[in-house]
């Protein structure tokens, strides 16, 4: 049996649900007999691949570049799993939403800035109006809530998605856990 | 004594014969036989005022759903709890209530002891479906123990009721029509300046992180909701 294709994204989000997988630890070894990892920020692959069996997309959308981005591996993944708080909910990065990107550009490059205060405009992507959460842009197969969802999460339901045995979200992992 | 047996009413439950005196709602003969209802504005010792519509629960023969809290047991009536429509009117419930102001649950108070948050988590709500309202509210820090962070807020009016029917102070209310409706303390002026006796009900039975004690700041935060219905037994036992 060939192996399934894995991938992991990462939009605005702190890495924290990235660490969280990384904890799985030896049985990541396992779980690199079922799956290759084709793209991922822990692998070195830098372009998206044009076929992925499953994605896993950790933040939310934040950014034209995270827009971009969720499109396009959307585009290109047969299962696509939301993956921790911030990609569902918008969570921690959604915090500004009430009051605006501009104030908090201007706390963070113009109040708090030692030298030259000016509003990064090239290479650092444009901030969106409010920050979403990935399924108001895409279409989303599968929900992992959790801040981050728990190694024992990642591999009970990773092991199901992958052998397609039944997967019990609610009974593994909340919103906050 | 023959007319107490007049009293009692019989009728269905998710297909179980129960019987009930009369008066009594659906919740409570639902409880007294181990059939769980959801509730979120409810709790053992306050009045009831159906706001959450958690307990919404079908009646054969009528087409509109009732609050099991508020709704009162009638002879031969078969209820169900627990119906695909239920079950679809709950989530949506809890949906909308997730995005109507900023329930961050990763940051908040009351992460881990939240009924909001458990609620969501055993109706089996992964996501919201709405667009998040992102509302911007005031937090109220002026008390000196307590804090009222309306982001948190769902207007259960658990806090109301408790403070004027338990305390007796009646220092919280309700300001605004629908989605402007905010938790306002005396006359919408600062809770540190209010005539609160700082009795800490409120804090308690709080469902969610919207009222928190300031020295318990963390993810730590349990209340004691059930410690009610004991304190109202020993007070009619004076």
């Amino acid at each position: 049996m060939s192996k399934l294709k894995l991938a992991t994204a990462w939009l605005d989000g702190c890495s924290g649900c990235h660490m969280s997988f990384l904890d799985m630890d030896e049985r990541l070894l396992e779980l690199a007999e079922l799956v290759d990892v084709v793209y991922s920020p822990i692998v070195d692959a830098k372009e998206f691949p044009d076929e992925v069996d499953i994605t896993l997309v950790e933040g939310a959308v934040a950014s034209v570049d995270d827009e971009k981005k969720i499109k396009k591996i959307r585009a290109h993944s047969k299962t696509l799993i939301a993956m921790g708080d911030c990609a569902i909910t918008g969570n921690v990065p959604s915090m500004r939403n009430p009051i605006g990107p501009e104030v908090i550009l201007d706390r963070a490059y113009i109040e708090n800035a030692t030298a030259q205060p000016q509003i990064p405009c090239v290479v650092v992507p444009k901030l969106l109006k409010v920050v979403r959460p990935i399924h108001e842009f895409v279409k989303v197969d599968v929900y992992l809530p959790g801040c981050p969802p728990s190694a024992d999460t990642f591999h009970t339901a990773l092991t199901a998605l992958i052998t397609g045995e039944p997967l019990d979200i609610p009974a593994l992992t909340r919103f906050g856990a | 004594m023959t007319e107490s047996a007049f009293e009692v009413k019989t009728l269905q439950i998710d297909g179980q014969e129960v019987s009930a005196r009369r008066g009594q709602t659906i919740l409570e003969v639902a409880k007294e036989n181990d059939i769980q209802i959801p509730t979120l504005c409810h709790l053992e010792g306050l009045s009831d005022v159906g706001a959450c519509r958690l307990c919404l629960v079908e009646i054969a023969g009528s087409n509109k759903l009732l609050p099991a809290c508020v709704a009162t047991v009638s002879e031969g009536m078969v209820v169900s709890t627990n119906t695909e429509r239920l079950q679809k009117h709950r989530k949506t419930i809890l949906e909308l209530l997730m995005a109507e102001r900023n329930h961050i649950c990763s940051v908040c108070v009351a992460n881990g002891h939240c009924d909001l948050q458990s609620l969501v988590q055993e109706q089996g709500v992964t996501h919201v479906r709405l667009p998040y309202r992102n509302p911007q509210l005031g937090m109220d820090a002026s008390h000196e123990r307590f804090t009222l962070d309306r982001n948190r807020c769902i207007l259960c009016t658990r806090c109301v009721r408790v403070c004027a029917e338990i305390e007796g102070a009646h220092i919280w209310d309700v300001m605004g029509r629908g989605i402007n409706s905010n938790i306002i303390s005396d006359l919408n002026q600062d809770w540190g300046s209010s005539s609160c006796t700082r009795c800490g009900k409120c804090v308690q039975v709080c469902p969610t992180g919207a009222l928190y004690d300031k020295s318990k700041i963390g993810s730590d935060h349990p209340k004691y909701p059930e410690s009610l219905p004991y304190l109202n037994l020993m007070r009619e036992a004076q």
